[in-house]
Protein backbone atom coordinates (compact mmCIF):
# COMPACT_ATOMS: atom_id res chain seq x y z
CA UNK A 1 0.00 0.00 0.00
CA UNK A 2 1.45 3.49 -0.63
CA UNK A 3 1.57 6.22 2.11
CA UNK A 4 -1.13 8.71 1.74
CA UNK A 5 -0.15 11.80 -0.04
CA UNK A 6 -1.80 14.48 -1.99
CA UNK A 7 -2.40 15.01 -5.81
CA UNK A 8 -2.58 18.00 -7.24
CA UNK A 9 -4.40 17.84 -10.76
CA UNK A 10 -3.35 20.78 -12.93
CA UNK A 11 -5.25 21.15 -16.36
CA UNK A 12 -3.17 23.43 -18.26
CA UNK A 13 1.01 23.75 -18.05
CA UNK A 14 0.44 27.52 -16.61
CA UNK A 15 -1.85 25.97 -13.33
CA UNK A 16 0.85 23.39 -13.23
CA UNK A 17 4.05 25.83 -12.99
CA UNK A 18 1.99 28.04 -10.40
CA UNK A 19 1.42 25.06 -8.21
CA UNK A 20 5.02 24.25 -8.65
CA UNK A 21 6.34 27.98 -7.96
CA UNK A 22 3.77 27.79 -4.97
CA UNK A 23 3.95 24.32 -3.04
CA UNK A 24 6.52 22.55 -1.82
CA UNK A 25 5.89 19.35 -4.57
CA UNK A 26 7.22 16.98 -7.08
CA UNK A 27 5.67 16.40 -10.36
CA UNK A 28 4.26 12.95 -11.32
CA UNK A 29 4.77 11.37 -15.19
CA UNK A 30 4.50 7.84 -15.49
CA UNK A 31 5.30 7.02 -11.89
CA UNK A 32 7.28 4.25 -12.77
CA UNK A 33 10.26 5.47 -9.84
CA UNK A 34 8.07 7.47 -7.82
CA UNK A 35 5.78 5.57 -6.68
CA UNK A 36 7.75 2.41 -5.90
CA UNK A 37 10.32 4.44 -4.06
CA UNK A 38 7.48 6.34 -1.71
CA UNK A 39 6.24 2.34 -1.00
CA UNK A 40 9.61 1.62 -0.10
CA UNK A 41 10.31 4.87 2.23
CA UNK A 42 6.54 4.66 3.46
CA UNK A 43 6.70 8.11 4.26
CA UNK A 44 3.45 9.63 4.55
CA UNK A 45 2.57 13.36 3.36
CA UNK A 46 4.49 14.35 0.32
CA UNK A 47 2.68 16.22 -2.52
CA UNK A 48 3.16 15.25 -5.95
CA UNK A 49 1.79 16.81 -9.31
CA UNK A 50 -0.09 15.03 -11.63
CA UNK A 51 1.26 15.71 -15.11
CA UNK A 52 -1.33 13.36 -16.89
CA UNK A 53 -4.29 15.93 -18.41
CA UNK A 54 -0.69 18.45 -19.69
CA UNK A 55 -1.14 16.38 -23.69
CA UNK A 56 0.62 19.20 -24.62
CA UNK A 57 3.98 17.93 -23.29
CA UNK A 58 3.47 14.42 -25.20
CA UNK A 59 4.37 13.73 -28.27
CA UNK A 60 7.75 13.91 -30.75
CA UNK A 61 8.13 16.38 -34.00
CA UNK A 62 10.48 16.15 -36.21
CA UNK A 63 12.06 19.02 -38.69
CA UNK A 64 14.74 18.65 -41.01
CA UNK A 65 17.50 20.83 -38.23
CA UNK A 66 15.84 19.38 -35.10
CA UNK A 67 13.87 16.47 -33.48
CA UNK A 68 11.61 17.96 -30.10
CA UNK A 69 10.49 15.75 -28.17
CA UNK A 70 7.61 16.50 -25.50
CA UNK A 71 8.70 15.48 -21.35
CA UNK A 72 5.63 13.51 -21.40
CA UNK A 73 6.54 11.21 -24.21
CA UNK A 74 7.27 6.92 -22.79
CA UNK A 75 9.61 5.09 -24.02
CA UNK A 76 6.71 3.08 -26.27
CA UNK A 77 6.30 6.33 -27.77
CA UNK A 78 9.90 5.91 -29.12
CA UNK A 79 9.39 2.44 -30.02
CA UNK A 80 6.36 3.09 -32.23
CA UNK A 81 7.45 6.58 -33.96
CA UNK A 82 8.25 5.48 -37.33
CA UNK A 83 11.19 8.10 -38.28
CA UNK A 84 13.32 7.60 -34.57
CA UNK A 85 15.17 4.81 -36.14
CA UNK A 86 16.99 7.74 -38.52
CA UNK A 87 16.56 10.58 -35.51
CA UNK A 88 18.25 8.85 -32.90
CA UNK A 89 19.36 5.10 -33.70
CA UNK A 90 20.90 5.09 -29.97
CA UNK A 91 17.41 6.02 -28.52
CA UNK A 92 15.41 3.11 -30.30
CA UNK A 93 18.22 0.33 -29.01
CA UNK A 94 17.64 1.80 -25.60
CA UNK A 95 14.36 1.90 -25.93
CA UNK A 96 14.06 -1.80 -26.70
CA UNK A 97 15.94 -3.12 -23.97
CA UNK A 98 14.04 -0.43 -21.23
CA UNK A 99 12.39 -2.32 -18.25
CA UNK A 100 9.50 -4.44 -19.48
CA UNK A 101 6.14 -3.58 -21.85
CA UNK A 102 4.45 -2.01 -18.66
CA UNK A 103 6.93 -0.13 -17.44
CA UNK A 104 7.30 1.16 -21.48
CA UNK A 105 4.10 2.29 -21.46
CA UNK A 106 4.15 4.18 -18.03
CA UNK A 107 7.71 5.83 -18.02
CA UNK A 108 8.41 9.10 -19.49
CA UNK A 109 12.08 10.67 -21.27
CA UNK A 110 11.38 13.41 -18.84
CA UNK A 111 11.35 11.72 -15.31
CA UNK A 112 14.31 9.27 -16.84
CA UNK A 113 16.27 12.37 -17.15
CA UNK A 114 14.91 14.31 -13.85
CA UNK A 115 15.35 11.38 -11.86
CA UNK A 116 19.26 11.81 -11.70
CA UNK A 117 20.14 7.81 -11.66
CA UNK A 118 23.42 6.76 -12.90
CA UNK A 119 21.59 4.05 -14.57
CA UNK A 120 19.31 6.03 -16.66
CA UNK A 121 18.92 4.83 -19.74
CA UNK A 122 17.70 7.46 -21.70
CA UNK A 123 20.27 9.60 -20.92
CA UNK A 124 23.49 8.08 -22.35
CA UNK A 125 21.57 8.32 -25.85
CA UNK A 126 20.73 11.46 -25.80
CA UNK A 127 23.83 12.79 -24.11
CA UNK A 128 26.13 11.02 -27.22
CA UNK A 129 23.15 13.70 -29.58
CA UNK A 130 24.32 16.98 -27.43
CA UNK A 131 20.22 16.81 -26.43
CA UNK A 132 19.07 20.11 -24.99
CA UNK A 133 16.46 20.45 -22.28
CA UNK A 134 13.85 23.10 -22.12
CA UNK A 135 12.60 23.67 -18.36
CA UNK A 136 9.34 25.85 -17.71
CA UNK A 137 8.80 27.74 -14.53
CA UNK A 138 6.46 30.46 -13.59
CA UNK A 139 9.22 32.96 -14.19
CA UNK A 140 9.91 31.91 -17.80
CA UNK A 141 11.47 29.39 -19.71
CA UNK A 142 15.21 28.97 -19.81
CA UNK A 143 17.06 25.90 -22.08
CA UNK A 144 20.19 24.22 -21.04
CA UNK A 145 22.91 21.10 -22.72
CA UNK A 146 21.72 17.82 -20.44
CA UNK A 147 25.48 17.76 -20.14
CA UNK A 148 25.41 21.00 -17.62
CA UNK A 149 21.90 19.43 -16.57
CA UNK A 150 23.57 16.06 -14.64
CA UNK A 151 25.16 17.48 -11.58
CA UNK A 152 26.00 14.86 -9.43
CA UNK A 153 24.22 11.45 -7.97
CA UNK A 154 20.54 11.84 -8.49
CA UNK A 155 20.93 16.02 -8.37
CA UNK A 156 20.08 17.63 -11.30
CA UNK A 157 19.86 21.41 -12.50
CA UNK A 158 16.36 21.53 -11.79
CA UNK A 159 15.05 23.99 -9.84
CA UNK A 160 11.83 22.55 -7.45
CA UNK A 161 9.90 25.37 -9.53
CA UNK A 162 11.00 24.15 -12.62
CA UNK A 163 8.91 21.47 -15.31
CA UNK A 164 11.31 20.04 -17.60
CA UNK A 165 8.87 20.61 -20.66
CA UNK A 166 10.51 19.46 -23.85
CA UNK A 167 14.41 17.53 -24.56
CA UNK A 168 15.93 18.37 -28.59
CA UNK A 169 18.19 17.65 -30.70
CA UNK A 170 19.97 17.50 -34.09
CA UNK A 171 19.07 14.72 -35.95
CA UNK A 172 22.38 12.90 -36.96
CA UNK A 173 24.03 13.91 -40.40
CA UNK A 174 25.65 11.37 -43.49
CA UNK A 175 28.23 9.79 -42.37
CA UNK A 176 27.42 9.88 -38.98
CA UNK A 177 26.81 6.36 -36.21
CA UNK A 178 25.11 6.81 -33.34
CA UNK A 179 25.11 3.43 -31.03
CA UNK A 180 24.02 1.52 -27.76
CA UNK A 181 24.21 -1.09 -25.65
CA UNK A 182 23.12 -2.21 -22.48
CA UNK A 183 25.32 -4.67 -20.09
CA UNK A 184 22.78 -6.29 -17.66
CA UNK A 185 22.30 -9.32 -15.87
CA UNK A 186 19.63 -10.27 -18.02
CA UNK A 187 17.67 -8.80 -21.32
CA UNK A 188 14.73 -7.18 -20.56
CA UNK A 189 13.21 -5.95 -16.50
CA UNK A 190 17.03 -4.97 -15.56
CA UNK A 191 19.13 -2.41 -14.35
CA UNK A 192 22.27 -1.29 -16.33
CA UNK A 193 25.57 -2.23 -15.05
CA UNK A 194 27.47 -0.45 -18.04
CA UNK A 195 25.49 1.73 -20.36
CA UNK A 196 27.44 2.86 -23.63
CA UNK A 197 26.22 5.46 -26.25
CA UNK A 198 27.95 6.62 -29.23
CA UNK A 199 28.30 9.25 -31.48
CA UNK A 200 31.05 8.76 -34.48
CA UNK A 201 31.14 10.93 -38.18
CA UNK A 202 33.31 10.65 -40.21
CA UNK A 203 34.06 12.89 -43.11
CA UNK A 204 36.58 11.90 -46.05
CA UNK A 205 38.03 9.05 -43.84
CA UNK A 206 38.50 11.39 -40.84
CA UNK A 207 36.49 11.45 -37.37
CA UNK A 208 35.09 15.11 -36.85
CA UNK A 209 33.23 14.60 -33.85
CA UNK A 210 32.87 11.88 -31.21
CA UNK A 211 30.84 11.44 -28.10
CA UNK A 212 31.38 8.56 -25.72
CA UNK A 213 28.06 9.13 -22.79
CA UNK A 214 28.47 6.41 -20.01
CA UNK A 215 26.05 4.94 -17.91
CA UNK A 216 26.39 3.29 -14.46
CA UNK A 217 30.04 3.75 -13.75
CA UNK A 218 29.51 6.81 -12.05
CA UNK A 219 27.49 9.33 -9.97
CA UNK A 220 25.78 10.24 -12.95
CA UNK A 221 26.07 9.37 -16.68
CA UNK A 222 29.39 11.23 -17.93
CA UNK A 223 31.05 12.20 -21.34
CA UNK A 224 34.34 10.36 -21.30
CA UNK A 225 35.57 13.49 -23.59
CA UNK A 226 39.63 12.84 -23.03
CA UNK A 227 38.28 9.83 -24.92
CA UNK A 228 36.34 11.73 -27.40
CA UNK A 229 39.18 14.06 -27.97
CA UNK A 230 41.75 11.19 -28.75
CA UNK A 231 39.47 10.01 -31.70
CA UNK A 232 38.74 13.77 -33.70
CA UNK A 233 41.32 14.93 -36.17
CA UNK A 234 42.10 11.80 -38.11
CA UNK A 235 41.11 8.24 -39.52
CA UNK A 236 39.71 5.59 -36.42
CA UNK A 237 42.15 3.00 -36.12
CA UNK A 238 43.15 0.08 -33.82
CA UNK A 239 45.06 2.12 -32.18
CA UNK A 240 43.33 5.04 -31.65
CA UNK A 241 39.97 3.22 -30.88
CA UNK A 242 42.22 1.21 -27.99
CA UNK A 243 43.71 4.56 -26.39
CA UNK A 244 40.13 5.79 -26.55
CA UNK A 245 38.57 2.59 -24.66
CA UNK A 246 41.66 2.80 -22.23
CA UNK A 247 40.58 6.68 -21.46
CA UNK A 248 37.01 5.61 -21.19
CA UNK A 249 37.54 2.88 -18.84
CA UNK A 250 40.34 5.48 -16.79
CA UNK A 251 37.09 8.34 -16.63
CA UNK A 252 34.70 6.20 -15.23
CA UNK A 253 34.44 5.76 -11.44
CA UNK A 254 32.36 2.82 -10.72
CA UNK A 255 31.09 1.20 -7.57
CA UNK A 256 31.24 -2.35 -6.33
CA UNK A 257 27.28 -3.69 -5.76
CA UNK A 258 24.91 -6.77 -5.94
CA UNK A 259 24.82 -6.31 -9.93
CA UNK A 260 28.84 -6.14 -10.65
CA UNK A 261 32.08 -4.95 -9.25
CA UNK A 262 33.94 -2.17 -9.47
CA UNK A 263 36.94 -3.56 -11.77
CA UNK A 264 34.48 -5.55 -13.94
CA UNK A 265 32.39 -2.50 -14.87
CA UNK A 266 35.80 -0.72 -15.74
CA UNK A 267 36.70 -3.64 -17.77
CA UNK A 268 33.12 -3.58 -19.40
CA UNK A 269 33.62 -0.38 -20.16
CA UNK A 270 37.04 -0.92 -21.96
CA UNK A 271 35.54 -3.39 -23.75
CA UNK A 272 32.04 -1.82 -24.61
CA UNK A 273 33.84 1.46 -26.01
CA UNK A 274 36.44 -0.62 -28.06
CA UNK A 275 33.11 -2.78 -29.55
CA UNK A 276 31.33 0.53 -30.14
CA UNK A 277 33.37 2.38 -31.84
CA UNK A 278 34.39 -0.36 -34.11
CA UNK A 279 31.10 -0.56 -35.09
CA UNK A 280 30.50 3.09 -35.34
CA UNK A 281 33.88 2.99 -37.69
CA UNK A 282 32.72 0.92 -40.23
CA UNK A 283 28.87 2.06 -40.26
CA UNK A 284 29.58 5.39 -40.42
CA UNK A 285 32.72 4.86 -42.98
CA UNK A 286 30.16 2.58 -45.47
CA UNK A 287 28.16 5.98 -45.56
CA UNK A 288 30.55 7.39 -48.00
CA UNK A 289 31.80 4.41 -50.26
CA UNK B 1 -3.74 30.87 -6.84
CA UNK B 2 -6.59 30.16 -4.25
CA UNK B 3 -6.77 28.36 -1.52
CA UNK B 4 -9.32 26.41 -3.27
CA UNK B 5 -6.77 25.64 -5.77
CA UNK B 6 -4.27 23.97 -3.69
CA UNK B 7 -6.37 22.34 -0.78
CA UNK B 8 -6.10 19.25 -0.49
CA UNK B 9 -8.72 16.65 -2.01
CA UNK B 10 -8.52 13.42 0.02
CA UNK B 11 -11.12 11.41 -1.84
CA UNK B 12 -12.64 11.63 -5.40
CA UNK B 13 -15.19 9.95 -7.08
CA UNK B 14 -13.97 7.41 -10.35
CA UNK B 15 -15.71 6.31 -13.00
CA UNK B 16 -13.99 3.61 -14.87
CA UNK B 17 -15.36 0.67 -17.03
CA UNK B 18 -13.88 -2.27 -16.12
CA UNK B 19 -14.23 -5.69 -18.84
CA UNK B 20 -16.82 -3.37 -20.52
CA UNK B 21 -19.07 -3.17 -17.00
CA UNK B 22 -18.98 0.47 -15.50
CA UNK B 23 -17.94 1.14 -12.07
CA UNK B 24 -18.25 3.83 -9.52
CA UNK B 25 -15.96 4.22 -6.94
CA UNK B 26 -14.21 7.08 -4.44
CA UNK B 27 -10.72 6.78 -3.42
CA UNK B 28 -8.20 8.54 -1.78
CA UNK B 29 -5.33 9.67 -4.20
CA UNK B 30 -2.73 7.20 -3.47
CA UNK B 31 -5.02 4.23 -3.99
CA UNK B 32 -3.43 1.87 -7.00
CA UNK B 33 -5.52 0.76 -9.63
CA UNK B 34 -4.70 -2.76 -8.65
CA UNK B 35 -6.21 -2.55 -5.40
CA UNK B 36 -9.44 -0.99 -6.82
CA UNK B 37 -10.01 -3.77 -9.31
CA UNK B 38 -9.36 -6.46 -6.21
CA UNK B 39 -12.15 -4.51 -3.71
CA UNK B 40 -14.29 -4.77 -6.73
CA UNK B 41 -13.43 -8.11 -6.95
CA UNK B 42 -11.24 -8.91 -10.00
CA UNK B 43 -9.46 -11.03 -7.88
CA UNK B 44 -7.96 -12.26 -11.27
CA UNK B 45 -5.40 -9.54 -11.26
CA UNK B 46 -2.23 -10.48 -8.95
CA UNK B 47 -0.41 -8.52 -6.55
CA UNK B 48 3.27 -9.38 -6.81
CA UNK B 49 6.31 -6.87 -6.49
CA UNK B 50 4.46 -3.84 -6.50
CA UNK B 51 7.34 -2.07 -8.36
CA UNK B 52 7.11 -2.62 -11.56
CA UNK B 53 9.10 -5.61 -12.05
CA UNK B 54 7.28 -8.48 -12.07
CA UNK B 55 4.13 -8.02 -14.30
CA UNK B 56 1.50 -9.87 -12.80
CA UNK B 57 -1.05 -6.91 -12.18
CA UNK B 58 -0.68 -6.03 -15.39
CA UNK B 59 -4.15 -5.15 -17.42
CA UNK B 60 -5.07 -3.34 -20.35
CA UNK B 61 -5.67 0.61 -19.51
CA UNK B 62 -7.35 1.98 -23.17
CA UNK B 63 -5.76 -0.93 -24.82
CA UNK B 64 -2.39 -0.24 -23.54
CA UNK B 65 -0.71 -2.85 -21.07
CA UNK B 66 -0.04 -1.52 -17.60
CA UNK B 67 1.30 -2.57 -14.69
CA UNK B 68 -2.30 -1.50 -12.08
CA UNK B 69 0.66 -1.38 -9.29
CA UNK B 70 2.09 1.57 -10.73
CA UNK B 71 -1.27 2.82 -12.15
CA UNK B 72 -3.39 5.33 -9.62
CA UNK B 73 -6.97 4.77 -9.55
CA UNK B 74 -7.15 8.47 -10.23
CA UNK B 75 -5.27 8.57 -13.43
CA UNK B 76 -7.83 5.68 -14.33
CA UNK B 77 -10.62 7.83 -14.46
CA UNK B 78 -13.15 7.94 -17.29
CA UNK B 79 -10.91 5.12 -19.28
CA UNK B 80 -11.77 1.54 -20.05
CA UNK B 81 -9.81 -1.36 -18.24
CA UNK B 82 -9.34 -4.64 -19.32
CA UNK B 83 -8.15 -8.16 -17.09
CA UNK B 84 -7.80 -11.16 -18.14
CA UNK B 85 -11.42 -12.49 -17.20
CA UNK B 86 -12.08 -9.42 -20.02
CA UNK B 87 -11.00 -11.42 -22.85
CA UNK B 88 -13.16 -14.64 -22.33
CA UNK B 89 -13.68 -17.47 -19.89
CA UNK B 90 -14.50 -21.36 -19.51
CA UNK B 91 -17.50 -20.61 -21.80
CA UNK B 92 -15.65 -18.50 -24.49
CA UNK B 93 -11.94 -18.62 -23.95
CA UNK B 94 -9.92 -16.36 -26.04
CA UNK B 95 -6.93 -18.06 -28.43
CA UNK B 96 -4.36 -17.13 -25.97
CA UNK B 97 -6.14 -18.36 -22.64
CA UNK B 98 -6.58 -22.00 -24.50
CA UNK B 99 -3.30 -22.09 -25.80
CA UNK B 100 -1.77 -21.45 -22.97
CA UNK B 101 -3.81 -24.53 -21.51
CA UNK B 102 -3.28 -27.01 -24.54
CA UNK B 103 0.85 -25.94 -24.05
CA UNK B 104 0.75 -26.43 -20.01
CA UNK B 105 2.17 -22.89 -20.37
CA UNK B 106 1.00 -22.30 -16.25
CA UNK B 107 2.60 -23.97 -13.29
CA UNK B 108 1.45 -22.50 -10.10
CA UNK B 109 -0.45 -19.65 -12.17
CA UNK B 110 -0.10 -16.82 -10.63
CA UNK B 111 2.08 -14.83 -13.07
CA UNK B 112 -0.22 -16.37 -16.18
CA UNK B 113 -3.07 -13.56 -15.76
CA UNK B 114 -0.18 -10.89 -16.14
CA UNK B 115 1.56 -12.75 -19.05
CA UNK B 116 -1.68 -13.42 -20.94
CA UNK B 117 -2.72 -9.44 -21.11
CA UNK B 118 1.09 -8.73 -22.11
CA UNK B 119 0.64 -11.32 -24.56
CA UNK B 120 -2.78 -9.49 -26.24
CA UNK B 121 -1.22 -6.26 -25.91
CA UNK B 122 1.64 -7.87 -28.16
CA UNK B 123 -0.26 -9.84 -30.75
CA UNK B 124 -2.57 -6.35 -31.32
CA UNK B 125 0.65 -4.58 -31.99
CA UNK B 126 2.39 -7.54 -33.58
CA UNK B 127 0.17 -9.99 -35.14
CA UNK B 128 3.06 -12.44 -36.31
CA UNK B 129 5.29 -12.04 -34.09
CA UNK B 130 9.45 -13.49 -34.08
CA UNK B 131 10.77 -15.32 -30.75
CA UNK B 132 12.17 -12.44 -30.14
CA UNK B 133 9.60 -9.85 -30.18
CA UNK B 134 7.78 -12.32 -27.49
CA UNK B 135 10.40 -12.21 -25.60
CA UNK B 136 10.37 -8.05 -25.90
CA UNK B 137 6.92 -8.36 -25.38
CA UNK B 138 7.25 -9.95 -21.99
CA UNK B 139 10.19 -8.68 -20.92
CA UNK B 140 8.10 -7.16 -17.82
CA UNK B 141 6.46 -10.96 -16.62
CA UNK B 142 8.15 -12.77 -14.35
CA UNK B 143 7.61 -16.62 -14.14
CA UNK B 144 9.52 -18.37 -11.68
CA UNK B 145 8.15 -22.33 -12.64
CA UNK B 146 8.16 -22.86 -16.05
CA UNK B 147 11.52 -21.62 -17.74
CA UNK B 148 9.05 -19.33 -20.14
CA UNK B 149 9.52 -21.79 -23.40
CA UNK B 150 5.57 -23.60 -22.66
CA UNK B 151 4.44 -19.92 -22.59
CA UNK B 152 6.35 -18.24 -25.72
CA UNK B 153 5.08 -21.93 -27.55
CA UNK B 154 1.32 -21.16 -26.28
CA UNK B 155 1.68 -17.07 -27.86
CA UNK B 156 3.14 -18.23 -30.96
CA UNK B 157 0.27 -20.61 -31.24
CA UNK B 158 -2.54 -18.23 -30.34
CA UNK B 159 -1.13 -15.55 -32.97
CA UNK B 160 -1.33 -18.55 -35.46
CA UNK B 161 -4.92 -18.88 -34.36
CA UNK B 162 -5.78 -15.25 -34.89
CA UNK B 163 -4.30 -14.96 -37.75
CA UNK B 164 -6.44 -17.58 -38.95
CA UNK B 165 -9.91 -16.28 -37.69
CA UNK B 166 -8.53 -12.97 -39.26
CA UNK B 167 -8.46 -14.33 -42.49
CA UNK B 168 -11.51 -16.75 -42.68
CA UNK B 169 -13.92 -13.24 -40.81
Amino acid sequence: MLPPFELLEPHSLDQALKMLATSESVPLAGGTNLLPDLRARGEAGGRFISLAALDQLHGIEHSDSRVLMGARTTLSDILHDPLMPTAAPSLVSMAKVFAGSMVRNAATVAGNICYGSPSADVVPPLLSLDAELTLASAAGERTLSLNDFLLDYKKTARRPDELLISVSWAPPTTGTANLFYKLGRRRGDAITVVGVAVTITIEKGNCTKARIALGSVAPTVFRAQEAEEALVGGPLTATTIGTAAQAAAQASRPIDDIRASADYRRHAVHMLVRRLLTEAWQTAGSQHD
Amino acid sequence: MTDKETQMITEKRVDIQVNGQACEITVPAWRTLLEVLRELGHKEVKCGCEKGDCGACAVLLDGKVVDSCLTLAWNAAGRSVTTVQGLGGPDNPHPLQTAFIEHGSAQCGYCTPGMIMAAKALLDDIPEPSLKDIKRGLSGNLCRCTGYTRIFSAIQAAAETLRQQETTS
